[in-house]
């Protein structure tokens, strides 16, 4: 067993991990953040996906031990200090763009690691950059949508939900 | 103006904050004191005698608590098959046997052969590398129609062939159908593949089972879409533990479609396992244990034939199928090909004879069960992939081929037992027209012979049935449960409302719609009621959810019992006003006297209902909780048009969605931004079933396309944005909301677009000797089929 420290959501923590221990599993089961969700075995779906040092990661990918010394941010370091949703967030709650939640977490660490570094994406770099995400419950759409929203740009034309029944 | 509240509003979903926060409550987040840790070992071949399993050096692990084989199972009985198909000789279907762990033989790679239980899941995990599993290997069976052969090994040795039914729907209809086709003007024929498909929910299955020693109470905590359908099934078949001695627990589950329905053995194992140890035992199925342990889905081998006269117009259908069942019948396995696939032939067209042909085949494969939509797709596929092929050989355009033949007026009997109760398919089509653009369609093909691309439209109609189901109805088609649905509506004193289903939602949004339509009747804040579901201990037997019955068997039960809230309310707020029950009107959260000022608020009548100072005790009881079951008449019978183009790239046959459009009848709709959801996930999925999924399997009975590195789920820049509409509504006229079930509609609908619009690429490209091309459509498939 070997110790590890690091920061996770600005908080200092560290634990006992074999050599083997994944990420993802500290966070789960030493530090109990089980809004990291593991949805694959080959780093495919994205459901993982957390900060380390401000780099979007698959947490099931990279060993315990690797994060040695690293600021570590998990979906339940997202919303706002008040505890209210943050942009992102809030963008995935107004244009529906999660039904089951499995997902989500990924999706959303997805989403804020593309806007750091590509503030207003196209829908094009969009869909390109969530290839490592995987969601079996929106088709995307509204994912996509949220993404735009959340950027700060016009959703207004793009169909969906505004189509109904009276 | 959208409503902003209430039946009708697109409400943002109160389930949204706990999964975007990290606070969902996921079966693998729940850990108990004490827990020990399950890892399976499965066989790693198709088919063979087991000849021996040694856990000695396995026991002697670290951490090891036990290991379990299929002789700890002696006297457990095995996994349920809940529906009964009777061939069309009137025999019972053959319904092997299937163990929690496997005994004498083992039939399909993923077949559970033995369990380590040890202190931590990576110890487990070790530990089962070490148990030694001998095999005398025997030659798989896989191809449906070879399985079939006399020669063909067993994949059941107590069974006389591999057969689990031959099934003719209507039979009574056979030789007149067949004189049909003797006599039509025209025949079209397509064989096709609908081919096997791997659910893929998110979350993959998790299975924590808990015993009590002092009460002697089993709790299951499981990834299930309907916990009160496996606590009956595990307790009565497999454990026998009585209802009250066994508590299911369902939390947030990430995804279900079809697949977790079933009852798994994995579930009956830890629950077994956790009395043994008199410890907590938990599973957590990796991914690849998933695909090779879920069961799978669809997997038909179709042949369809249709008889048209010289104007087009149906005369006949007949159709032959053989369907995979896999190793084993799975919960829901045997009415799948038949009873949610021949009833629905017709789709909606006026063919007045019908006959559909269903041979279950048993391979050495994943069983086979319900998967979103659930042999709809499979005869939507079919059928709307035959028309196409007959509007082209008849020189029809296929908008107007299907017009043609449209039922027009409802009620309407179909040939296959179903009755549609209403619809209007000219206002879907007329809408899909409309949304999708198909009048610009050659300005766009234009474009896209520009850049050197082929392009191609394609469309189609469906209808479902949903709503599943009546239960006398299923009853007498073989089903071994009743297929109603329940809900307890529980007033607390100072207004606030709790409402128990016994539905359950897995990313459907249940806990945001059901407490609109209960606001909406009572004239009261969405925020006063509270939707709790997916656990046995707190809520009335319900059946769960799956076939899109939610709202409209669920949604059902809680209008009735909420209406016999309202009926006693009524009385009570009588009383406190001195006037007559039947002059009382609730509104907006308000009783009134008609015709008069006098009023109280809801709060006024709780209090009174739970503090009955004033109350008329002697004729009414003290508290506001009702519970009602409902259970439909008929099914429902959703319908509407889907609309895709594509571009195909000529030099590598690969195919890009530009668009695609979904026009929807659902009946009335709750919340139109969750609906508009569910289409859009259904539709995913159908070009994903079209363009790039497929389960495989080697000759040898090994899947090859056993991981997300080789099953090719949909990503994000697989699908454009979606058009949807459901404005064209005929209401459901059996059921109070007169909502109709919109989960699978975009899966059953989406795949034949997909498809018919590549071979109208294919086709306007030259290549017509191109009438199909089996799913997925992958370049290399396109590229060969352009080729000749």
């Amino acid at each position: 067993m070997t110790k590890v420290s690091m920061k996770v959501n600005g908080k200092p923590v560290s634990g006992e991990v074999e050599g083997r221990t994944l990420l993802v599993s500290f966070l789960r089961d030493t530090l109990g953040l089980t809004g990291t969700h593991v949805g694959c075995d080959t780093s495919q779906c994205g459901a993982c996906v957390v900060h380390v040092d401000g780099q979007a990661v698959k947490s099931c990918t990279m060993f315990a031990a690797e994060a040695e010394g690293c600021e570590v941010t998990t979906i339940e370091g997202m919303a706002n200090a008040d505890g209210s949703l943050s942009t992102i967030q809030q963008a995935f709650q107004d244009h529906h763009g999660l039904q089951c939640g499995f997902c989500t977490p990924g999706m959303v660490m997805s989403a804020a690691a593309l806007l750091a570094g590509t503030p207003k994406p196209t829908e094009a770099e969009i869909r390109h950059y969530l290839e490592g995400n995987i969601c079996r419950c929106t088709g995307y759409h509204n994912i996509v949508k949220a993404i735009l929203a959340a950027s700060g740009q016009d959703v207004s034309d793009i169909g969906g939900d505004a189509i109904a029944a009276e | 103006m959208p409503k902003d509240h209430g039946i009708g509003a697109s409400s943002k979903r109160r389930e949204d904050k706990r999964f975007l926060t990290g606070k969902g409550r996921y079966t693998d987040d729940i850990n108990l004191p004490g827990q020990a840790h399950a890892w399976f070992v499965r066989s790693q071949v198709a088919h063979g005698r087991l000849t021996g399993v040694d856990t000695s050096a396995a026991e002697a692990m670290p951490g090891v608590l036990r290991v379990f084989t299929g002789a700890d199972f002696e006297g457990v009985g095995g996994l349920p098959c809940g529906w009964l198909v009777t061939d069309r000789f009137g025999q019972p279907m053959q319904e092997p046997g299937h163990p929690v762990l496997a005994r004498g033989k083992v039939r399909h790679v993923g077949d559970p052969v033995a369990v380590v239980v040890a202190e931590t899941a990576e110890q487990a995990r070790d530990a089962a590398e070490a148990v030694e599993v001998e095999i005398d290997e025997l030659p798989a069976v896989l191809d449906m129609k070879a399985a079939l052969d006399p020669d063909a090994p067993l994949v059941h040795d107590e069974l006389k062939n591999n057969l689990c039914y031959d099934w003719g729907f209507v039979e009574e209809n056979r030789a007149a159908v067949n004189a049909a086709f003797e006599t039509a003007a025209h025949v079209t024929t397509l064989d096709l593949v609908n081919q096997r498909l791997v659910p893929n929910a998110m979350e993959p299955r998790v299975a924590l089972g808990d015993f009590n020693p002092a009460t002697e109470d089993s709790t299951l905590y499981t990834t299930s879409q309907n916990p009160h359908v496996i606590r009956l099934l595990m307790g009565a078949f497999v454990l026998g533990i009585p209802e009250h001695k066994l508590r299911v627990v369902a939390p947030d589950v990430g995804g279900g479609f079809g697949s977790k329905i079933f009852h798994y053995a994995e579930e009956a194992f830890c629950t077994f396992a956790a009395k043994q140890l008199r410890r907590p035992v938990k599973w957590t199925c990796t991914r690849s244990e998933a695909f090779i342990s879920d069961a799978h889905g669809r997997d038909h081998v179709t042949r369809i034939e249709l008889a048209l006269d010289a104007e087009g117009r149906f005369q006949a259908l007949r159709t032959e199928t053989h369907a995979n069942m896999g190793a084993y019948l799975s919960t829901f396995a045997p009415s799948i090909p038949t009873w949610l696939h021949g009833t629905l032939m017709a789709g909606n067209y006026k063919t007045p004879l019908i006959y559909v042909n269903v041979k279950a085949v048993f391979t050495n494969t994943v069983p086979v069960d319900a998967y979103r939509g659930a042999g709809r797709p499979e005869a939507t596929f079919q059928l709307e992939r035959v028309i196409d092929k007959a509007a082209r050989e008849m020189g029809i355009d296929p908008v107007e081929l299907r017009r043609r033949n449209f039922i027009t007026e409802f009620p309407y009997a179909t040939p296959v037992a179903v009755e549609y109760d209403t619809g209007d398919y000219n206002a879907t089509l007329d809408k899909l027209l409309e949304i999708a653009d198909v009048a610009g369609f050659e300005a766009r093909l234009a474009d896209s012979k520009s850049r050197g691309m082929l392009r191609g439209l394609g469309l189609n109609c469906y209808i479902e049935a949903c709503g599943i189901a009546p239960s006398q109805l299923v009853g007498q088609l073989g089903a071994r449960a009743g297929l109603y649905e329940s809900a307890t509506v529980r007033v607390n004193a100072t207004g606030g409302l709790v409402v128990m289903t016994g539905s359950h939602s897995h990313g459907q949004g249940h806990e945001t719609t059901f407490a609109q339509v209960v606001a909406d009747m009572i004239g009261i804040g969405e925020d006063m009621v509270e939707i709790v579901h997916g656990d046995t201990a707190n809520t009335p037997m319900g059946m769960g959810t799956y076939g899109s019955r939610s709202l409209a068997v669920g949604g059902s039960a809680m209008v009735r019992a909420t209406n016999k809230i309202i009926a006693k309310a009524k009385k009570i707020a009588a009383h406190l006003m001195e006037a007559a029950p039947e002059d009382i009107e609730l509104k907006d959260g308000k009783f009134s006297v008609a015709g008069t000022d006098k009023s109280v608020a809801w709060g006024d009548v709780t209090l009174a209902a739970y503090v009955p100072h004033n109350y008329p005790l002697e004729e009414l009881e003290p508290g506001l909780e009702e519970t009602a079951f409902y259970d439909p008449n008929n099914f429902t019978y959703p319908a509407g048009a889907y609309a895709c183009e594509v571009e195909v790239d000529p030099e590598t046959g690969k195919v890009t969605v530009c668009s695609f459009a979904a026009a929807d009848d659902f009946g009335n709709i709750v919340n139109p931004m969750i609906v508009s959801g569910q289409v859009h996930g259904g539709i995913a999925q159908g070009i994903g079933q079209a363009l790039l999924e497929a389960a495989s399997y080697d000759d040898y009975g090994q899947l090859l396309s056993g991981s997300y590195m080789d099953y090719a789920m949909p990503r994000a820049d697989d699908v454009p944005f979606y058009r949807v509409d459901h404005s064209c509504a005929t209401p459901c006229t059996h059921n109070p909301l007169g909502v109709k079930g919109c989960g699978e509609a975009g899966a059953i609908g989406s795949p034949p677009a997909v498809v018919n619009a590549v071979v109208d690429a294919l086709q306007r490209a030259g290549h017509t000797g191109v009438t199909h091309i089996d799913m997925p459509l992958t370049p290399a498939r396109v590229w060969a089929a352009m080729q000749g």
